[in-house]
Parts: C-alpha cells; structure tokens; sequence
C-alpha cells in the first residue's frame, strides 16, 4: 500500500508541477493581458490543485491533510474570482484584448484582417 | 533540499530587488515589493520561524499593498528620474553595504549553538516557557509574557504611527459626518465579486479568530489576527463599497480601537500591579499561577487585536476618503 501511494502522489505532484511549468510559460509568451490570466489561472487551478491532492496522499489521514484540503477549497474560490477581477478592472480601464480578427474594427484599421477577410 | 529551496528564493529576492530598483511605474513597484514580502515570508517560513512568516504575508504582503496602492492614488504613480545619477548617494550606498558585509563575516555561522544570541537569556525562555507559562507556543510565551513590556511598546508604536498618520491624512475634524454621496466602487456592479466577498467574509473572520485564540498552540497572535481581522472590512469596503463596510465598522468605532488596545494592555499590567505584583507579572491575576499566565495573555493579546485592527482600519478609510 505504501508504495502505492508513494507513486499516486508522485504522479499527482510530477503533473501539478506540468501545469506550473505550463502556466508560467504561458505568461512569458502570451500575448495580452487576458490571454496571460488564462495562462496563470492554470497554474491556480490545475497546478496547484495537483500538487496539494499529490501532498495530501503524502500526509496521509491526519490534520495536515484536513488543512490542505481547506488551502485547497480557499485556492479554488478565491483565485478564479481574483482573475476575474483583474480582467474586469483591465477591461474597464479600456484596455482592448488582442484579437486577430476584429470584426468590430473598420477595415482600414486592422490590415491583416482585411486581408484574410 | 533546504539548501535549494533557500538558494532558489534568494535569487528570487535579488530579481525583485533589481526589478524594484529599474522600474518607474510606481503602481508596479508596489505589486513587486508585494512580491518581496512574500518571499521573505517564504524565507522565515524555511528558517522555522512561522510567526514572523506569518507576520509578514498578512502585513507586508497583504495589507500595505492595498494601503499603499490607496496612496498611490493620491499622489502620482510615476517616480521623478534625477537628471544626473547621485555620486555621492551611489557612494553612501557602495559603503554602507560594504560595511554590513564586512560586519557580516564575523558574525558566528548560521544556527551555531554557541553563538551569543543562543547563550543569554534563551535557554532561560526554552527551558521555562513549559513549566512557568504553560504555553506550548514559545514565541507567544516570550511576545506577551516574558517580554510583555516590549509588545506593549510596540502596540503603543502601532498607535502613535497610526495617531500621526491620521493627523496627516485628515481634512476636518473627526466629528464631521461622512459624505453622504457615496460613490459606488469600480467592482460594485460584479456579480462575481459580490457573491464571492460575501461568501468569503465569514471564513476570513473566522481564520482570524483562529490565529487570535490558536496563538498559544501555534503560529499566530494579535498582531496577525488583528491584520486579517481588518482585511475583511478593508475587502468589503472595496468590493461592496465604503458604505455597507461603514454601517459594519463605523469609522468612530475604528478610531476609538486605536487607543483602546493600548489601554486594555496597559490596564493589564495595571490590574497586577493593583493586585500586588509587578507591572504585566500575570501570575497573580488567578489563583494558580498558570491560570494568571494564561489569561494575561489572553487579554494582552485582546489589547493588540484590538489596537492593530482599528489602526488598519482607520488608515483605509483615511486614505479612501481623502482620494475622492
């Protein structure tokens, strides 16, 4: 049984650890704003959600385990409601997300979409 | 393991100081030193010590980046670059740190047992925080009991900064009546948000009970709860807007808790020394003298709480109010 869940948690820890690689990577490289809170909001969810699943097989049944699991609940509200924020504050202050065909645009202002069009 | 978890945060520690130092926009230097804070919490956290670790995220993480995102709106976001680089501060500054390093190679190694610090007066608190106090938590049994005068020190700190800042930031007298034209904030239209504030309001209060009345067991105390105690009303304000946060923590409440921690601390020590003991020597305040100890740290702990949340309070709304 132990090893077991020595491998379930390595698995579970090796793939949050992915998703935090993914998630950084996608807000180095991303475009805009809204595009790179996509890609933190992965690292918030699914990053971090793994690792802790992948520490609580690791605590075992115990206090530890009851807290992660309240870390887990907390990450899990309040970080997509935090994105969605800073969106919705970006959006407000009128900053356009990037859009390779803008179809609200008039023609002579987006080239590449005309072209394509 | 820890050697890397350690070498990894100090390298990070280093790009953020580097990218505070190079960056102009102000806004963006607030969020770094945030990030800052963080990691230093991160850095105590791997030393062991959670209580600062603690201190740290909800002060120097959390609440003054919102305090100092509500000054910023007041002055300009944008630092004024000199036209001639400082000689004699990049000077100052060459010597200075040098001096500290040079300093710092003589200090004992890290974690030496026989370095000084080790040696004076803390096997004393170590060997006596079990028995004498009955405290599991050794950082509270030396914050409130064995160095209680200290903490009253500092809760009066937290009181005259937040006394003078007031002063400061405030237009007419405390008496005058809030302004009745509310202005609704930017969020207070978002469903999300609202739902999402209310549902969390309820839990952020209850953590900051825990830390509050868990202090003795573990990481935690007044100045902590009384930070995240205040974070509520300070999220409330800035999602459901600054009305429903005054109903809930009316501003004169706040400025009264100002001076009201400092006394029921102070009055503490009072009340041992009426009942015939030194200034803040709790074991006289109950029959046995681990009772004593207990409850005087307990009510000390109240007085910081209580001096802490109001001063976080007041602040917000001293800043929000004078940004209209």
């Amino acid at each position: 049984m132990e090893p077991l869940i020595d491998i379930v948690s390595g698995v579970f820890v090796a793939a949050g650890a992915f998703f935090v690689l993914v998630g950084a990577i996608g807000l180095v490289r991303l475009p805009d704003l809204y595009t790179r809170i996509h890609g933190a909001s992965v690292i918030d969810t699914a990053g971090a959600g793994l690792l802790i699943v992948g520490m609580m097989l690791q605590a075992g049944w115990s206090l530890v385990t009851l807290k992660l699991l309240f870390i887990l609940g907390i990450f899990l509200f309040t970080l997509p409601v935090a994105g969605h924020a800073l969106a919705r504050a970006a959006l407000r202050e009128g900053l356009e997300p990037k859009l390779t065909h803008d179809r609200r645009a008039p023609a002579g202002d987006a080239p590449d979409a005309a072209e394509e069009a | 393991m820890e050697l890397l978890i350690s070498f990894a945060l100090f390298t990070l520690l280093g790009v953020v100081t580097v990218a505070i130092v190079s960056q102009r926009n102000l806004v963006a230097v607030v969020i770094l030193g945030s990030i800052y804070s963080f990691l230093i919490a991160s850095v105590m956290v791997v030393l062991d010590a959670v209580d600062v670790a603690l201190t740290e995220a909800s002060v120097g993480a959390g609440i003054s980046t919102v305090l100092l995102l509500a000054g910023l709106k007041l002055t300009r976001t944008r630092d004024y670059r000199g036209q001639d680089p400082n000689v004699v501060g990049a000077l100052l500054a060459i010597a200075v740190g040098g001096a500290l390093v040079w300093g710092s190679l003589v200090l004992p190694p890290f974690g030496a047992p026989d370095a000084p610090i080790h040696q004076h007066v803390a096997p004393r608190y170590i060997e006596g925080a079990g028995t004498e106090i009955g405290v599991p938590n050794i950082v509270t049994a030396v914050l409130a009991d064995y160095r209680g005068f200290d903490t009253l020190g500092e809760t009066t700190v937290v009181f005259v900064a937040g006394m003078a800042v007031l002063l400061l930031l405030r237009r007419s007298s405390l008496q005058s009546a809030p302004p009745s034209d509310d202005e609704q904030p930017a969020m207070s239209g978002d469903l999300v948000l609202r739902v999402g504030t209310k549902l969390i309001l309820p839990f952020i209060l209850l953590f900051a009970l825990y830390v509050q009345f868990h202090g003795d067991y573990g990481p935690g105390g007044g100045f902590q709860a009384g930070v995240i105690a205040a974070s509520a009303v300070i999220l409330l304000g800035l999602t459901l807007g600054l009305r429903r946060a005054r109903r809930i923590a009316p501003p004169a409440l706040a400025h009264a808790m100002i001076p009201l921690g400092v006394l029921i601390f102070a009055g503490t020590g009072v009340a041992t020394m009426l009942l015939g003991g030194d200034f803040l020597e709790y074991a006289v305040l109950a029959h046995e003298a681990k009772e004593g100890h207990h409850l005087g740290i307990m009510l000390v702990e109240a007085g910081v709480l209580v001096t802490v949340s109001g001063t976080m309070i007041s602040l917000f709304y001293a800043f929000v109010e004078r940004g209209r």
